[in-house]
């Protein structure tokens, strides 16, 4: 024991003094943090692995730092620790974050043009890049996995209950769920991630405003607005078909698949991503439709806007170092790239030449449905109110609306109450933004 | 036994094997689930017998990992909790032996001032202080390395509070003796104290050694570098993989070798802790 | 407390406590001063805009409500907590303690969820209870009882409730065996030769001859409960649903690291460490009087 003591209090004495030196290579390593985990961080890592093997002047090295709220505050800590790494990806919420640190980010845009890369905005989807452009056009971030909420079908359990078409309204999706509750179900169906599917995306798909200045996009002065009576009125309908259980709640996130891939639910609105699982998991027929329209509040569809993450390329670095990232931006671009990352995960496509590709490969033939997000997101030219939102502290913003529809659903507020006091306590936080940011 | 009473030691043994089972259920389902295939474990009810899949899962958990890219084995994930867990058990112990001695055996300026600052750290967990920590250990320049990830975590009093506790229960004959046979403090020290208190010691080891090895957000926080990944990081990157259903037959595998290390350090750690016990009753 | 024999003031003392206070000093005091510092400040989270606003960050705290509801739910979960694990970890160990077939054994079996880290422990509870793939849901679904603990705050707070005593059970097992083990057979012995039955002699010998430990468990249990169930609380519920589970330490961590208000997170944990000394300063005052060592 007395040895073991003193060895032990000599480690943590030369443990002190210790500082790790990172080995000098001729190669200039490119550190990207992100936060995919699973299947999905392999690819990545095959991504970064295939990029590597082109060229031998930069080294990309992934690094996955926990889920997306944790992998932004670690780049964030990181940055104020001035340890940043070159490129983080940053979920679509932390946009107005990332956006207001000018200090703290290289716009794509600038780092192509400083960098001498060559860089054509136009090969991207409208729909996609809209979220991230600033004000005057210019690309913030590049974006990487991007998707869109889908309504989920269970073919089998349509066909059992007797529904010949999958809904295209919400008349038609509570007619639906009835009938699946009454053939044996024990759910007619199910969301996940419910403030992006029920309510940001309910809003630009019947091209209703989320808040003033143009969702955000306007200036730090915005205020919410989604309190409309056509919100509140959906929303208490959803409350109510929890009654015969039409609707049953399943959790944030996609906490609710396993409802559906276990034939619980017949139909279920969340990310066309999924599609990887539901390869893997879904022993029935199943297929994606469009979201469905609520026809008190708009005759048409507008558009749906896109979840998922981009990538930032963060300052502070040598000028060098942002040649590899260009670089390596292009590459991911790439029509072959970006196709193979489409067909592999359910992602969108970020290139109108990907989803091309996509098509000559014949993947859209042998899966029908699976380019039914990059259709939506393209539907119409984007609105003020359908182009996306940028509202500061959106994450807790999104933890207070699920809050509250978590006391709507559980009949503890009314649908009327609860989105009041959603906007509300969301108010304060983007005023509280706007104080640390102006 | 001290009488005779069938009865009550027939309920004794009842209510213990009652809660043994209660207790071990959830680990029992991780055993199971670690032992059938992917597809299987999404589908409700889940089974509560044991599959045919555990050397599949184990040796693909074991030597493949998450990645199919052979990059980061679990085996090698192993490798690093251990070594993370090691600093940080002998670290505090040695750390909070010496400094639980200095405080209930010497008298000397600022002692309860010492005492109450180091006792008040018991109180607040890393995951509190963790921003305004993880800027002082960056400024120390430690980020990504061993230093980095343990020194903040022996800031604890646990320890430290066990050993002043455990001291003051010690007779203090053992002291005067040994001053008559003219020894030192430190010769008291190694000589007496420790071994004195070794069983608790061995029951802290235990408790440090779990404590270290189940450290999840300071390492994901401070270690950039995928060659220090530990098992419970690994398998939070497997429960969290951002638009994909978790892949419960590996993450159950995963769980189930993060625990045997930790499993075999109590069951080992044991027979030293009752082989103290008796050699004192003696 | 000193003991009665000691040594007297030398530089050797100083060298002793060097190591601790250091790191101390460096890992614990540093940054709780750059957190007090902070909780002055309203910052933007790269910290390139900073703003020095006085108490502003309390007087926002002491008006939501949130953040005061969050008290009381800390108080009512620490005390469950606290009281089951403790409570059943002393019927276990004391039967452990009587039966001499198979104590060693059952010992093992007992302490074994100990090792299972409280994220891992929080992953295998949210897979029981699973509202679509929980085992236990699927019974309890079977029995005719609803289990949503995503929806219903109260089902979540058991849950959450049952995770971290289950987490706990072991550790204080462990102690309480470990010190009843330490009582010598003779005392016992003499007693039962006296007629104690086995309950009075627990109440009148064993009990209190544990006090020590029984302490130290109290204290360890409070904090535990308190701080030390974050991990748990992190994997199972998140804090929520609707904040139903969010304690003080839930809150601090989510404020501060997912929402990267710094300024308000750092508020809330100074008021955590005026409320941690506080708490030590009254239980280590009060019970240290009324043990016996």
């Amino acid at each position: 024991m007395t040895k073991k003591n003193i060895t032990s209090v000599s480690m943590i004495a030369a443990l002190m003094l210790a500082s790790v030196s990172t080995s000098a290579l001729a190669q200039t390593e490119i550190s990207w943090w992100h936060a995919m985990g699973g299947v999905n961080g392999e690819r990545i890592n095959k991504m970064a692995t295939d990029f590597n093997a082109t060229q031998s002047e930069y080294k990309i090295m992934p690094v996955y730092k926990g889920n997306y709220t944790e992998t932004m505050t670690a780049a964030i800590a990181a940055f104020r620790a001035k340890q940043q790494p070159h490129i983080v990806q940053v979920f679509e919420v932390g946009t107005a974050t990332m956006m207001a640190a000018e200090g703290a980010v290289y716009p794509i845009e600038d780092m192509m043009k400083d960098t001498g890369e060559p860089f054509d905005k136009s090969i991207f989807i409208p729909g996609v890049i809209s979220y991230y452009q600033a004000s005057d056009g210019k690309l913030l971030s590049m974006p990487f996995n991007s998707s869109t909420p889908v309504l989920w079908y269970n073919k089998d359990a349509l066909d059992k209950a007797g529904v010949e078409n999958v809904p295209t309204t919400w008349d038609e999706m509570d007619a639906a769920a009835k009938k699946l509750v009454d053939s044996g179900m024990e759910c007619g169906y199910s969301f996940g991630w419910q403030s992006w599917v029920m309510l940001e995306n309910y809003s630009t798909w019947h091209n209703q405003p989320i808040g003033t200045k143009e969702n955000g996009f306007g200036g730090l002065d915005t205020e919410l607005t989604f309190n409309s009576d056509a919100l509140k009125n959906r929303i208490a309908k959803i409350a109510a078909a929890q009654e015969d259980s039409s609707f049953v709640y399943g959790g944030r996130r996609g906490d609710s698949l396993p409802k559906f891939t276990n034939g619980e639910c017949g139909m279920w609105i969340n990310s066309s991503a999924y599609y990887g699982s539901m390869k893997a998991q879904a022993k029935f027929n199943y297929g994606q439709a469009m979201l469905p329209l609520d026809t008190d509040v708009a005759d048409k569809p507008q558009n749906s806007i896109i979840g998922g993450a981009t990538l930032w390329v963060l300052k502070g670095h040598d000028q060098d170092d942002y040649k590899g990232v260009a670089q390596f931006m292009n590459y991911l671009a790439t029509p072959e790239v970006q196709a193979w990352w489409h067909q592999e995960t359910g992602y969108v496509p970020i290139t109108t030449a990907a989803t091309e590709l996509s098509k000559e490969q014949g993947f859209y033939e042998a899966n029908p449905g699976t380019d039914t997000a990059a259709k939506q997101l393209s539907l119409n030219p984007p609105t003020a109110n359908s182009k996306g939102l940028r509202f500061g502290n959106f994450v807790q913003i999104r933890d207070v609306i699920n809050e509250e529809l978590e006391a709507i659903w559980a009949g503890d507020k009314t649908a009327s109450e609860g989105l009041d006091t959603a906007v509300e306590r969301g108010n304060k936080l983007l005023r509280k933004f706007e104080k640390a940011n102006d | 036994m001290i009488e005779k009473r069938p009865i009550t030691t027939f309920i004794s043994h009842f209510v213990i094997i009652v809660g043994i089972i209660i207790i071990a259920f959830p680990v029992w389902i991780t055993f199971v689930a670690a032992t059938h295939d992917a597809i299987r474990m999404t589908q409700s009810p889940i089974p509560i017998w044991p599959g045919d899949q555990f050397f599949i899962n184990l040796k693909a958990t074991l030597w493949d990992g998450i990645s199919e890219s052979d990059t980061r084995p679990v085996a090698f994930m192993l490798l690093n909790s251990l070594i993370m867990a090691m600093i940080i058990a002998l670290g505090k112990i040695s750390v909070s032996l010496l400094s639980a001695f200095a405080i209930v055996y010497f008298r000397f300026p600022f002692r309860m001032g010492f005492f109450w600052m180091i006792f008040l750290t018991l109180m607040l967990p890393v995951e509190v202080r963790i921003l305004p920590t993880y800027e002082v250990v960056a400024k120390l320049g430690m980020l990504n390395s061993y230093a980095g990830l343990t020194l903040p975590l022996i800031a604890s009093a646990t320890a430290t509070f066990m050993f002043r506790q455990v001291f003051l229960t010690v007779p203090d004959e053992l002291l005067e003796a040994s001053r008559i046979d003219g020894a030192g403090p430190m010769r008291f020290f190694f000589d007496i104290l420790i071994p004195v208190s070794r069983t608790n010691i061995a029951a802290l080891f235990v408790i440090l050694f779990i404590y270290g090895w189940n450290q999840y957000l300071w390492p994901l926080l401070i270690t950039n570098d995928q060659s220090m990944v530990t098992v419970v990081m690994g398998i939070k990157e497997m429960l969290e993989s951002a638009e994909q259903a978790p892949v419960w037959n590996k993450i159950m595998m995963t769980t189930l070798l993060a625990m045997i290390p930790p499993i075999i350090v109590v069951v080992f750690m044991q027979k030293m802790f009752v082989k103290g016990l008796t050699e004192t009753e003696k | 407390m000193l003991k009665r024999v000691h040594f007297g003031t030398s530089w050797l003392p100083f060298a002793l406590v060097a190591p601790q206070i250091l790191i101390t000093l460096v890992f614990f005091m540093w940054p709780a001063a750059q957190a007090m510092f902070q909780s002055l400040l309203v910052q933007d989270a790269f910290g390139l805009k900073t703003e020095f606003v006085w108490f502003d960050n309390f007087k926002e705290l002491l008006n939501d409500e949130i953040y005061l509801q969050s008290f009381y739910r800390t108080a009512f979960f620490s005390t469950l907590v606290a009281f089951f694990s403790l409570s059943i970890a002393l019927v276990l160990a004391a039967l452990a303690d009587r039966v001499i077939k198979g104590a060693t054994f059952y010992r093992t079996m007992l302490i074994w969820p100990y090792a299972v880290a409280p994220v891992l422990a929080g992953a295998l509870w949210v897979f029981m209870f699973n509202p679509s793939l929980g085992i236990i849901t699927y019974t309890l679904d079977l029995l005719g009882y609803d289990w949503n603990h995503k929806l219903n705050g109260g089902q979540a707070m058991s849950l959450v409730v049952m995770a971290a005593t289950w987490k706990q059970i072991s550790y204080n097992f462990l102690f309480f065996f470990a010190a009843m083990q330490s009582i010598p057979k003779p005392l016992i012995e003499a007693a039962a030769i006296d007629g104690a039955g086995p309950a009075r002699r627990f109440w009148t010998i064993i009990f209190p001859l544990i006090t020590p430990t029984t302490f130290f468990l109290l204290v360890v249990n409070i904090v535990y409960a308190f701080f030390d169930t974050f991990g748990i609380i992190h994997a199972v519920t998140e804090g929520g649903p609707a904040n139903a589970t969010t304690t003080l330490v839930y809150k601090v961590y989510n404020d501060g690291f997912i929402g990267l208000d710094l300024g308000g997170s750092a508020a809330q944990s100074v008021v955590l460490m005026v409320i941690v000394i506080f708490i030590t300063v009254i239980q280590f005052r009060y019970i240290e009087k009324k043990v016996d060592y």
